[in-house]
């Protein structure tokens, strides 16, 4: 059991890849350090476990990264997908400093490999993990356990004690114990609230209840909250989560990557009414698919079917779970609880609008329909061919956008606009910063290292004077 | 392959496996699954003997227990290893040897040490077994060499014909429709992989694999170099002491400084080094990633190893005391327990796996034809 009576030069509140960097570092700076990890062991690593890859500037070929990737691509590519909804000085800070975190990351045990199979687009800006997200967890762990950093597990930090712009204590619950430690510094790193469903319900009320969550169920946005009640100044629309319409009998919690599907494109998607809602055929599917959580979201019962025939059944991904299968729509319809005179009618509209075309799974085709409301755009063929294949979806939430503000320094910034004297924060809990809208693959992880990083740094120094 | 609780277990997973695709750096068995959408169980037992066992997907594994998923790729392959080397054991009524392997292989080595004491105790005068030998042809004073080589080369050649049967029976059962066409570059593949052990390394950057725990480490590789290497320079030393014998009328024992005792030292040492190496990985290693259940005859072919090569060096060591008749007879009594054991226990694997290594250069060949 750790010392609860020691006072720590550096609590880092959290135990995912943010405040496994902010902990090593702060460490490495020669400072006392203790970790609290809300998650069993077996569970550690907040999402940072599902992740897979890091967004990374440079400016030539590396063992792993392909071509260059130089800071005002990244800055556009970062503009466009948020929509400005960025803070340019902590965006290209946190890009510029990308270029430098991977010899750290490889020195703490970090291994990479060259752009897994079928991400080819991502090849030249995202450097690979090898084994994915777990594997850098478990190297981050085995670095801090090797400098001599405390961790606890099972312990969730329910409050902090911020008095005037100085954090002075958190009260824990360690192992089921009630516990009070005390620190110089404090790094909060413990992501966002996504997965608390009474949160959500705020916004989205008992809709939220129909929610899937995809990653870890320790993100109970906590600390977050206790912050924020404390005159923290926040950033992000509250209301805001990134999700993907995922198989909608995937697990509430922690279903991860495998729930994913990506057939979206090549079929017809119906509601509860057994009607169509929204072109399928939109985009490609990179570009699509983090739509489709907000619209099955919108939809009564929040809850989707994509229905397509054996034409298109090697065209996407193996799912995880057994597709339902009929020869017939009615007999589909039947399996899937729709009704089935409306189900054959969608079907039979859809087919009459269908225009004909020369079918590319690969490119926007514009094999398109004429005169259907909501049209399809591109890859619209005929359902005619049985087997008819069909996958449930449901919203799954992978990230909320609320978070706390911060300097370059990582310190957080109180309601006042004043900076904290001891609290620093990194990852999820303030990547909303940088990223209040959309998505970046990999540039979250960007983030939570830099941003730990510097966390770290910073506690120390300070924990030092 | 007969589809049982184990096969579907590392169906399932192999299921999930392949909706997530994160350890396709590790090893071939990712690669390989990639090729396909849906699995047979003659699937699983190609996958499970194309896996070495080196933990790196169950420690990245986001998936891994308490996960209610539950992905233990490990466990679940050796546990289908086991029954894949009863399906495709020749002949066939030998499968019942894998049922408790550990206790069969005891039972075997037990039985061939006895068959060889009682037979030099009961053939063999007092005077010669119990006394001090020396000279050309010491050994076959107390066993004739016509004796020896006939029961080591009947046995030798029996195994090497049903380990030859195993593998066919393994390559026709998982045989696809991408194993067609064989060739050369694709058989180099396969001896490379096999002779530098490719997947103990770890992937890219080659940092080893997780003997045991999630750090990353050579060990295990170096360990099983010794104990191959130490094999094959222990076969070597047989074979060319054979040669000498036959072709050159040169008599065992030879001296200490003759190419087979150089040999036959240098291997031994290793083979000890190798398997008491072995045997301490398996002790120390995490134990969530393990099949328990396979670990009797794991143990047993180890041991039995060590058990050659000690009662070899011994023999080495005291070759002109009066010692030398007993060790002489537990030694070959030892050989000959492995010999029979080879195609009948843990052994089996390494032919399995080279099998298994060949089909998947073969298919990675046959798929970059295809993709162009």
């Amino acid at each position: 059991m750790p010392d609860f009576g020691k006072i720590y030069d550096v609590a880092v509140i959290g135990g995912g890849n943010a405040a496994m960097c902010a902990a090593i570092m702060a460490r490495q700076a020669g400072a006392s350090v203790i970790v609290l990890e809300h998650a069993p062991r077996a569970f550690r690593g907040g999402n940072s476990r599902h992740t897979r890859n890091l967004r990374a500037m440079h400016d030539g070929p590396t063992s792993v990264l392909t071509e260059s990737y130089l800071e005002d691509e990244y800055w556009d590519d970062l503009l466009r997908v948020t929509g400005g909804n960025t803070d340019e000085k902590l965006a290209r800070m946190t890009i510029r400093e990308s270029s430098r975190v991977m010899p750290w990351m490889m020195q703490c045990g970090v291994r990479f490999q060259p752009s897994l199979t079928g991400t080819l687009s991502l090849s030249r800006t995202n450097a690979f993990f090898l084994g994915g997200g777990k594997a850098l967890v478990n190297a981050y762990y085995a670095t801090a356990e090797k400098l001599g950093i405390v961790i606890c597990y099972d312990a969730e930090v329910l409050s902090l004690d911020l008095d005037d712009g100085f954090a002075k204590s958190v009260t824990i619950s360690a192992n089921g114990f009630p516990q009070t430690l005390r620190a110089k510094t404090f790094v909060v790193s413990s992501g966002g609230f996504q997965g608390n469903i009474d949160w959500l319900k705020k916004y989205w009320g008992e809709a939220a209840e129909n929610f899937l969550i995809r990653g870890t169920p320790y993100a109970r946005g906590r600390m977050l909250q206790n912050l924020l009640d404390q005159g923290v100044q926040s950033v992000g629309d509250a209301t805001q989560f990134h999700s993907v319409a995922i198989d909608a009998r995937s697990p509430k919690f922690d279903g991860g990557i495998v729930t994913r599907l990506d057939n979206i494109p090549f079929s017809i998607v119906v509601n509860q009414q057994a009607k169509r809602f929204y072109d399928e055929g939109e985009d490609v599917w990179p570009k699509r698919y983090a739509v489709w959580g907000r619209i099955v979201a919108q939809q009564p019962g929040q809850i989707a079917w994509s229905i397509v025939d054996q034409k298109s059944e090697k065209l996407f991904m193996p799912s995880v779970f057994p597709a339902i299968t009929a020869n017939t729509i009615r007999e589909l319809a039947g399996k899937i609880g729709l009704d089935a005179d409306t189900l054959e009618q969608t079907v039979n509209d859809y087919n009459a609008a269908v225009q004909p075309g020369e079918f590319n799974s690969q490119k926007l085709d514009h094999c398109h329909t004429e005169g259907l409301e909501p049209p399809k755009t591109n890859w619209a063929r005929k359902l005619d061919t049985p087997p008819f294949i069909c996958y449930p979806h449901r919203p799954g939430i992978t990230f909320t956008y609320l978070g706390v503000k911060v300097d370059e320094q990582a310190r957080v910034i109180m309601a006042d606009d004043k900076p904290t004297a001891n609290l620093f924060a990194s990852g999820e809990i303030m990547a909303g910063s940088i990223l209040g809208r959309g998505y970046l693959a990999g540039f979250g992880m960007t983030i939570g290292t830099v941003f730990g990083r510097i966390a770290g740094q910073e506690a120390a120094k300070y924990a030092r004077n | 392959m007969h589809a049982t609780e184990a096969t579907q277990a590392a169906q399932r997973s192999i299921d999930i496996c392949n909706a997530c695709r994160y350890c396709e750096g590790y090893c071939a068995v990712f690669p390989a699954m990639m090729l396909q959408r849906a699995f047979t169980t003659e699937d699983m037992s190609y996958l499970a003997n194309l896996c070495h066992n080196c933990n790196g997907c169950y420690h990245a594994c986001q998936f891994s227990p308490p996960h209610a998923y539950g992905i233990n790729l490990p466990q679940q392959f050796a546990e289908v290893r086991v029954e894949s080397y009863a399906e495709y054991a020749w002949p066939k009524v030998m499968a019942v040897a894998f049922a408790r392997n550990g206790r069969t292989m005891l039972a075997l080595t037990a039985a061939a040490l006895a068959f060889v004491l009682v037979a030099v105790l009961l053939l063999v005068p007092n005077a010669a077994l119990f006394g001090a030998q020396s000279g050309a042809g010491a050994f076959y004073r107390l066993i004739p060499w016509g004796v020896m080589a006939s029961f080591a080369g009947a046995t030798l050649l029996f195994s090497l014909l049903a380990l030859l049967m195993a593998a066919r029976n393994f390559w026709r059962d998982t045989a696809s429709p991408l194993t067609r066409t064989m060739s050369l570059s694709a058989l180099r593949t396969a001896l490379g992989d096999a002779a530098t052990l490719r997947y103990l390394g770890g992937g890219h950057e080659g940092g080893g694999c997780n003997d045991l725990d999630s750090s990353f480490s050579q060990t295990r590789r170096k360990l099983h170099h010794f104990m191959m290497y130490g094999f094959f320079l222990c076969f070597a030393s047989t074979s060319v002491a054979t040669l000498m014998d036959h072709f050159l009328g040169w008599e065992a024992p030879y001296s200490w400084y003759s190419l087979p005792v150089i040999l036959g030292t240098l291997g031994g040492i290793g083979m000890l080094i190798g398997c008491v190496g072995l045997i301490w990985v398996k002790i120390a290693t995490d134990p969530a990633p393990v099949a328990r259940r396979v670990l009797g005859g794991d143990y047993a072919l180890l041991l039995m190893l060590a058990l050659v090569a000690k009662t070899g060096l011994l023999l080495l060591l005291f070759r002109a005391t009066p010692a030398m008749g007993v060790l002489l007879a537990v030694h070959l009594g030892s050989v000959l327990a492995l010999f029979l054991a080879l195609p009948y226990g843990k052994f089996i694997h390494g032919i399995l796996r080279f099998t298994a290594l060949l089909k998947a250069a073969v298919e990675r060949e046959g798929r970059s034809v295809v993709s162009g």
